[in-house]
């Protein structure tokens, strides 16, 4: 199988039965992505395809062969982190940091959701083109991301002030 | 009277000096790193995904395990056929009682020095004792494999009677031996009497039910042996006490097993030594292999104990002033014969109000069930959510603002014990919180605030947590020539900030900028560290490190001789400052740690101390106390219960770091508002199963039921506590259940006594109140 992952071709064998997030932590040795339930319902192992937001959990290797998937591994440079990385840092998103790659895969995702005119289930206008991010919104659309910790007024702080800026 | 009590008590005329602990090590410094909102040190690893979990560890020849668990209460297994497993793809060893290891049991938490949930053998024989133990560990090449292998291990089994029923259970309740070392019963006067003669009365029962902790990092154990050496990449809060306790149960040295955690995805209560920790390593000796264990999300709800149930009578007499004539407040919850962990709710009314008679009394009545555990401020969440609730109905029934109840109800000492409180600012907690959250704005009759469909009510309740400082909790500094300190302690970090902090309160202490301190933790190889409970890893580590701080400048003074500026000074005679020592006044006496360890050709100075015992929450009664403030939206339509507006005010000492103290207390409110509105662990009372293993189905605040909480605290440091620091870890899921449920009652007129406060239990009565003051909601 093969799959271009953070900019890189990979190629792996492995059983049928891998979902695309043991393939990730067990085999490509990226476990920067995290397993919280393993059935869709804590967001934890959250990646990007093709620039839109999946739980990896949920999903089977062999179903994603030849695609780009991004991992929390692939956000910012060796040197320099994402912008989004930098703002859970600064208004403390996270505490144990075990969902914090999730939360930030999964903004980045919604971000380019938001900027489509992809509605949620609180968007006051389903066929508004230009959807205001009000913080209600950001908590609407990250739900599927737990964090026990609670750091949920960070992540908004975060995720709202790098989308202000155009950084996500 | 316990001894503990005797001992106590005769701590109260022995003067502070002459007590170590009670007085802390002097904090010279004024204007330190100490107090600044310092971002988490480790903050830069997490958000790009290079913190390493327990699961994370790479190893050679690594086995993949899996769990089977038992479907029955109580009984015995009378069947197990492994054949069919055993020849699957991949499979490298099926482990039933059959082939396990013999070990010992390990000891419980509370017993000995043992931090296990249970003390109940693992995998010894063919007994059942709850249902979800583990009867059967599959390893195989991968995860895949040992999944699908433990589909073809069938088991049969003959049942005995369980007692799976609370009511039943009931029947049979009794006083446990201690409430985590204090009486079971406290009591004074005949206050049953006081209370049938009181001007103003509420007798009523409140239940809390089963909760579990949820962190989103499953359980995992990834071990190896070398030889006889056991080592244990873990996710726990206790690397020293699961490192020996599973040494015991293996029969071998506690230096021969080697815990390592230094990252854990939440813990709350639950990360500590459950089964699965000591089934990975028995397969591991088996199959002469590593083996990797990471529990499914069920496998979490089945083998680890959460919060039990609780049932508990409070009820208040007051006289006409408010004063209180009768507090009552006893209860009983759910345990196992195999745990000592009673949930002490009753400790919030040992200590925060005055009242002429009183009875606290706890009892315990044993299920068959996994055994319950520590969780978030245990007891003292479940046990405000009562006595704050009461309070609430009592103010109510006088008539008074519930604010002002509280302020009459202040004792000037400690209510129960007799002491003198260190430091307690509830009063100021509550003057600051009512200001900021626009508490005169509460219509004081119910239903009387309305927003298009939603009733709106504001609540308020008190926090209260009790300050700990661990014994023998030891710190090593190493200086090196090039100044750079590393602090070595086996601490924890869960996210609390503990790294952070303890750099900032190292680098103070010792004079050095941040980025010249390292702080090694996480590691039972280390010096015995803090377990990370209590919400006392904090001031137990500050009191340890201070300690070693002290002994390391008596060994720079030493080294430094005559030649130096710092010739002839003690310890009491300097301050450390610009990388080196200084006489505290004549500030020209002067040496760099750098130039002392030059002269001295050394290349580093090495200092090992304990800190000194924790005498002072003896003596004292030392506690952080808190006022929980909640606005609330109540659907008239659906019943539907959300949260507007939080704001916690809190008297906790010293503040360290705002910046991560801010989100200790958010995290402890956000728990809370789970507690108080979705959260239960569903208890199957026919079968003793748990009926909601899953974060799809157990359901955890998300980020739409998190308004913006507000965190604000008096900064007035205990004079008693290293660095004038309590903890602050636990306290803000206290009191929260009851903020939330009175502001659900000024909102509806709607008491619920019954927690979570689900939309069923409001809606019928929304309903009658309606109609009842149709007048008032138009």
């Amino acid at each position: 199988m093969r799959f271009e992952i953070n900019g890189t071709w990979r190629e792996v064998g492995v059983d049928i039965r891998t979902s695309l997030l043991d393939l990730l932590r067990d085999h490509l040795q990226l476990p920067g992505t995290k397993k919280g339930c393993n059935q869709g319902a804590c967001g934890a192992c959250t990646v990007l395809v093709d620039g839109e937001r999946i739980n990896s959990c949920l999903a089977l290797a062999v179903q994603y062969q030849g695609r780009s998937i991004t991992t929390i591994e692939g956000l910012g440079t060796a040197t320099v982190m994402h912008p989004l990385q930098c703002a859970f840092v600064e208004h403390d998103g996270f505490q144990c940091g075990y969902c914090t790659p999730g939360q930030i895969c999964s903004a980045i995702g919604m971000a380019s959701e938001v900027r489509r005119g992809v509605p949620s289930d609180i968007t006051p206008d389903l066929n508004d083109t230009s959807i205001e991010l009000t913080r209600d919104e950001v908590r609407e659309r990250m739900s599927g991301n737990l964090c026990r910790c609670g750091a949920y007024n960070g992540i908004v702080d975060a995720v709202s002030q790098t989308f202000a800026v155009g950084q996500i | 009277m316990t001894i503990v009590d005797i001992v106590k008590t005769a701590l109260r005329y022995v003067p502070d000096v002459l007590l170590p602990g009670v007085t802390p090590v002097p904090f010279k410094k004024k204007h330190g790193r100490i107090g600044e909102p310092l971002s988490r040190i480790d903050g830069a690893l997490k958000v790009r995904g290079q913190a390493r979990f327990a699961a994370e560890v790479p190893m050679d020849g690594l086995l993949y395990a899996a769990l089977v668990h038992s479907t029955i209460p109580r009984g015995r297994i009378a069947t197990i056929d492994t054949s069919a497993a055993e020849v699957a793809p991949g499979v490298a060893l099926v482990m039933t009682y059959r082939n396990a290891p013999k070990m010992k049991a390990p000891q419980a938490f509370l017993e000995g020095s043992g931090v296990a949930g249970s003390n109940l053998p693992v995998m010894q024989d063919d007994t059942i004792h709850w249902n979800g133990e583990a009867v059967a560990v599959v390893l195989a090449e991968t995860q895949e494999q040992a999944d699908q292998a433990t589909s073809l291990v069938s088991v049969t089994y003959s049942t005995d009677v369980a007692v799976t029923s609370f009511d039943l259970a009931k029947q049979r309740a009794r006083h446990p031996d201690t409430v985590l070392g204090e009486a079971a019963v406290v009591k004074s006067g005949d206050v049953e009497k006081a209370l049938v003669a009181a001007r103003h009365r509420v007798d009523e029962v409140y239940q809390t039910p089963r909760y579990s902790h949820n962190a989103i990092e499953l359980h995992v154990a990834t071990v190896r042996w070398d030889g006889d050496t056991l080592v244990l990449h873990d996710a726990t809060q206790m690397v020293n006490g699961t490192a020996s306790t599973v040494a015991d149960v293996f029969g071998i040295k506690a230096e021969h097993v080697r815990v390592v955690s230094p990252f854990v995805g939440g813990g709350f209560g639950g990360k500590t030594l459950w089964s699965h920790q000591i089934l990975a390593a028995a397969a591991a000796k088996v199959a002469q292999r590593p083996v990797k264990l990471v529990l499914s999300r069920e496998a979490v709800y089945r083998l680890v104990g959460g919060r039990t149930l609780t049932e508990q009578r409070v009820a208040l007499g007051a006289n006409e002033d408010g004063t209180l004539a009768a507090l009552i407040h006893t209860g009983i919850a759910a345990t196992t014969a195999h745990n000592s962990c009673p949930e002490q709710f009753t400790f919030p009314a040992r200590h925060l109000y005055a009242a002429s008679n009183f009875r606290l009394e706890q009892k315990i009545a044993e299920m068959d069930m996994v055994a319950n555990t520590f969780m978030r401020a245990p007891g003292e969440s479940v046990g405000t959510f009562a006595l704050e609730c009461a309070i609430d109905e009592l103010s109510e029934r006088m008539i008074i603002d519930p604010i002002e109840l509280r302020r009459r109800l202040e004792p000037t000492k400690d209510p129960t014990s007799g002491h003198a409180f260190s430091s307690r600012h509830l009063s100021k907690a509550y003057i600051d919180g009512a200001a900021k959250f626009g508490w005169s704005k509460r219509c004081v009759q119910p239903c009387a605030q309305r927003d298009g469909e939603w009733l709106i009510g504001m609540g308020v309740a008190t926090a209260t947590y009790p300050y700990y400082r661990m014994p023998g909790v030891r710190a090593r500094i190493r200086l090196d020539a090039k100044g750079h300190a590393t602090i070595a302690t086996a601490g924890h970090e869960m996210g609390m900030g503990t790294a952070t902090v303890q750099v900032q309160h190292a680098a103070d202490r010792l004079g050095l900028p941040l980025d010249q301190v390292t702080f090694k933790y996480g590691d039972s190889a280390l010096p015995a560290g803090a377990m990370a409970g209590g919400s006392a890893q904090t001031a137990s580590t500050l009191a340890a490190v201070a300690a070693a701080v002290e002994a390391l400048m008596s060994k720079m003074l030493k080294l430094a001789g005559n030649d130096s500026p710092l010739a002839g000074l003690k310890v009491a005679d300097v301050v450390a400052r610009d990388g080196g020592l200084s006489h505290a006044r004549d500030t020209g006496r002067f040496e760099t740690y750098v130039s002392i360890l030059a002269r001295a050709k050394r290349d580093l100075v090495e200092a090992e101390e304990a800190g000194p015992p924790p005498l002072e929450f003896m003596k004292y009664s030392m506690h952080s106390y808190g006022a929980q403030f909640a606005e609330v939206g109540v659907n008239a339509v659906t019943g539907e219960v959300r949260v507007r507006r939080m704001l916690g005010s809190f008297d906790c000492g010293r503040i360290l770091n705002p910046k991560t103290a801010t989100s200790q207390f958010r995290g402890g409110i956000i728990m809370g508002i789970g507690l108080a509105l979705t959260e239960e662990t569903l208890f199957d009372e026919r079968t003793g199963r748990i009926m909601n293993p899953s974060l799809a189905e157990y359901h955890v605040p998300v980020h739409l039921d998190v308004p913006e909480i507000d965190v604000i605290w008096t900064d007035i440091p205990d004079p008693h506590s290293p660095l004038g620091a309590r903890g602050i870890g636990e306290i803000g899921i206290t009191g929260i259940g009851a903020a939330i449920a009175n502001a659900v009652h000024n909102a509806t007129g709607v008491r619920v006594r019954s927690l979570p406060i689900t939309l069923d239990k409001i809606l019928p009565h929304i309903l009658e109140h309606s109609l009842s003051t149709a007048e008032g909601l138009r």
